[in-house]
């Protein structure tokens, strides 16, 4: 991606303006979570040149921008597929099963935790509690909490996602990788 | 007496929308303290109530409301917690998925009695569908005059919006929620100055659970002292508990405080008792982070009286023979479930999560991850045993926020009350990868690792 193509459509600056105008003046840095959120969904992944065109956009340092996009687990500051598998892999998920959800998914894909697969759709990640105990083993894709799931369920959603590979947060278009 | 304080109208189709939600009662308990009660008279029903934070701290709410500061001319803001990431808790996105105008109606009085203007509800970057669920629910209460200026024509104005964070389970904590709606690292702050002085943009600043700020919808309704009589001594009102693990009937449950921990694993009107006929091993009553209690300290205290489900029958016993209500995510095991492999897990979490500021916590817990996992995978020695016990001991207390302590006492706990299991691990380096130690006084060793 070079520096040039890096620019929000109009709906996503006016959804950064929206986000902006929930704080005071001159406290636009908080809407950074959120306008990385968009960034990512928007351009794939956090480029650098990503990060820097953010910190345009909330007149903050590009560092400001870095250390946040590297400090939280959802963000993602190198190429990932199109669409994520996030298991969860915490306690309660682990005793029913979230283990071999994972090595199914695995085997299903070729691929590792953390991998994705050559075509470029579906990177694997095990991640940590997503607030969905009572009904493990599950997996985020995107926004979306697939639960209960099963190796079957699992095939489904896999053929699902192959056909139509959106799952980002919200359900935009990915223009990156 | 059984009532249901939250989760009454929860099936009650469509009660996500303004409209049925008022249908239902929903919205009075702002006309009534708009209309009739200042906001100190607020307060002092929260304080009556008893009320207690339902995130996991079980602080007084009426008592940490009185500790805002109000310098003149400076803006206050009322923050609600919704970053729920503790392991085995899944409460508030039941409630802010199912009825998200209970918890704008209590960001509202909560706001009224605090005298903030502005207010923002922090949630999970996971729970993103929540915070559309909960944007549509403001925009309705925004269309229907109970945000904004001049709310109901009282003189009261309020501004409410979410804001989201990112992937990080330390911005549960408040400073750090703070520091990451000001769009920063989730980094706790030192106290003092506490948010109550010095919080979002160094204003006073109180953040409340999501639970703790609907609760208050109740509270107003029918007045603290009628609040105080649900439960029991010191634990009043309802909670909300998130149920996982081995049990038929996982789920979000609203209970009276005070019903016996026997009948809600058991009883069908709960969790409708262990999956599979298997036998009750362990319970995490309170979320990753409370002490582990073995199967013979679950339904009895120590001295075998029967334990509640409340603030302090859960901790009857210390730390040796009790655990906590924490943040109500109740977590159940059966014979099958390996105690270290669980503590293994999360140690592993807290590893993960630890925002590395502090050594004790940055270092301690990715050292405690690696001892566990090699005793896990047949490659401890006994002396790992006493190791984990002396990390453990150096990580809590010594760090600015309480992960550190929420890291050390599962680890403490499995070794008060699983040693032999510990120790088998290591005596049975190769057994241990493939079977399980069963029950820790039943001496099982049938079930097969999954």
């Amino acid at each position: 991606m070079s520096q040039d193509n890096i620019q929000f459509p109009e709906p996503l600056l006016q959804e950064v303006a929206r986000q902006i105008a929930k704080f005071p003046e001159g406290k636009q840095k908080s809407a950074l979570l959120s306008v990385l959120h968009l960034a990512q969904a928007h351009f794939g992944y956090l480029s650098e040149p990503v990060m820097d065109y953010v910190a345009r956009l909330l007149h903050i340092l590009p560092i400001e921008v870095y250390e946040v996009a590297t400090f939280y687990s959802m963000y993602d500051t190198q190429p990932v597929g199109k669409v994520k598998l996030e298991v969860c892999r915490t306690g309660p998920c682990m005793i029913e099963g979230a283990e071999k959800i994972v090595s199914y998914i695995e085997n299903k894909l070729g691929i590792k935790d953390g991998e994705t697969t050559a075509d470029g759709i579906f990177t694997l990640k095990t991640v940590e509690c997503l607030g969905a105990c009572g009904y493990a083993p599950m997996l985020q894709a995107g926004e979306k909490f697939h639960e209960h799931l099963t190796e079957a369920k699992v095939d489904e959603l896999i053929e699902q996602y192959r056909k139509n590979p959106v799952a980002n947060y919200l359900g935009l278009e990915n223009h990156g990788a | 007496m059984e009532r249901k304080l939250l989760l009454e109208h929860i099936g009650v189709e469509g009660i996500h929308t303004h409209d049925v939600y008022r249908k239902n009662g929903g919205y009075s308990a702002v006309e009534k303290a708009l209309k009739t009660m200042s906001p100190d008279d607020v307060v002092e029903e929260v304080k009556k109530s008893g009320l207690r934070g339902r995130g996991g701290a079980g602080f007084p709410t009426g008592m940490k409301w009185s500790f805002i500061a109000k310098p003149e001319g400076v803006p206050r803001h009322f923050l609600c917690n919704a970053d729920e990431s503790e392991p085995g808790t899944f409460k508030d996105r039941y409630l802010m998925e199912k009825i998200p105008h209970l918890l704008i109606e209590g960001m509202i009085l909560s706001s009224y009695a605090l005298g903030c203007n502005q207010s923002y509800i922090y949630i999970r970057g996971e729970y993103m569908y929540v915070l559309q669920i909960l944007e549509k629910a403001i925009a309705e209460a925004y269309a229907n005059g109970w945000l904004g200026k001049n709310i109901k024509g009282s003189g009261f104005d309020l501004d409410l919006a979410v804001s989201t964070g990112a992937g990080a389970y330390i911005c549960g904590e408040e400073t750090a929620l703070i520091e990451s709606l000001e769009g920063k690292r989730g980094n706790p702050r030192i106290k003092p100055p506490f948010p109550a002085v010095k919080g979002l943009w160094d204003r006073p600043t109180v953040v409340n659970n999501v639970e703790t700020i609907a609760a208050v919808v109740p509270i107003v309704n029918e007045g603290g002292d009628a609040y105080a009589q649900i439960g029991i001594g010191r634990s009043t009102g309802t909670k909300l508990i998130s149920a996982s693990g081995n049990v038929n009937k996982p789920g979000v449950y609203e209970i009276t405080m005070g019903i016996t921990v026997e009948e809600f694993i058991y009883s069908d009107k709960y969790l409708g008792g262990m999956k599979n006929g298997k036998k009750l091993k362990a319970c995490v009553p309170g979320g990753s982070s409370v002490p582990i209690l073995p199967h013979y300290l679950v339904c009895k205290t120590a001295a075998g009286e029967d334990r509640l489900m409340s603030y302090e029958s859960l901790a009857d016993g210390g730390f040796a023979t009790g655990s906590m209500l924490g943040s109500g995510g109740f977590i159940v095991y059966d014979e099958d479930q390996c105690i270290v492999r669980n503590t293994w897990n999360f140690s592993r979490f807290y590893h993960h999560e630890s925002c590395g500021q502090c050594s004790p916590c940055r270092e301690g817990t990715g050292w405690m991850e690696k001892v566990l996992h090699r005793l896990e995978y047949g490659h401890g020695k006994m002396e790992d045993i006493d190791l984990l016990w002396d990390i453990q001991r150096k990580i809590e207390g010594n760090t600015i926020c309480p992960l550190g302590d929420a890291a050390a006492w599962p680890v403490a706990a499995a070794i008060r009350h699983f040693r032999e299991e510990f120790e088998w691990h290591v005596k049975e380096p190769k057994l241990c990868m493939t079977k399980n130690y069963g029950l820790v006084t039943e001496k099982i060793f049938e079930t097969v690792k999954g």
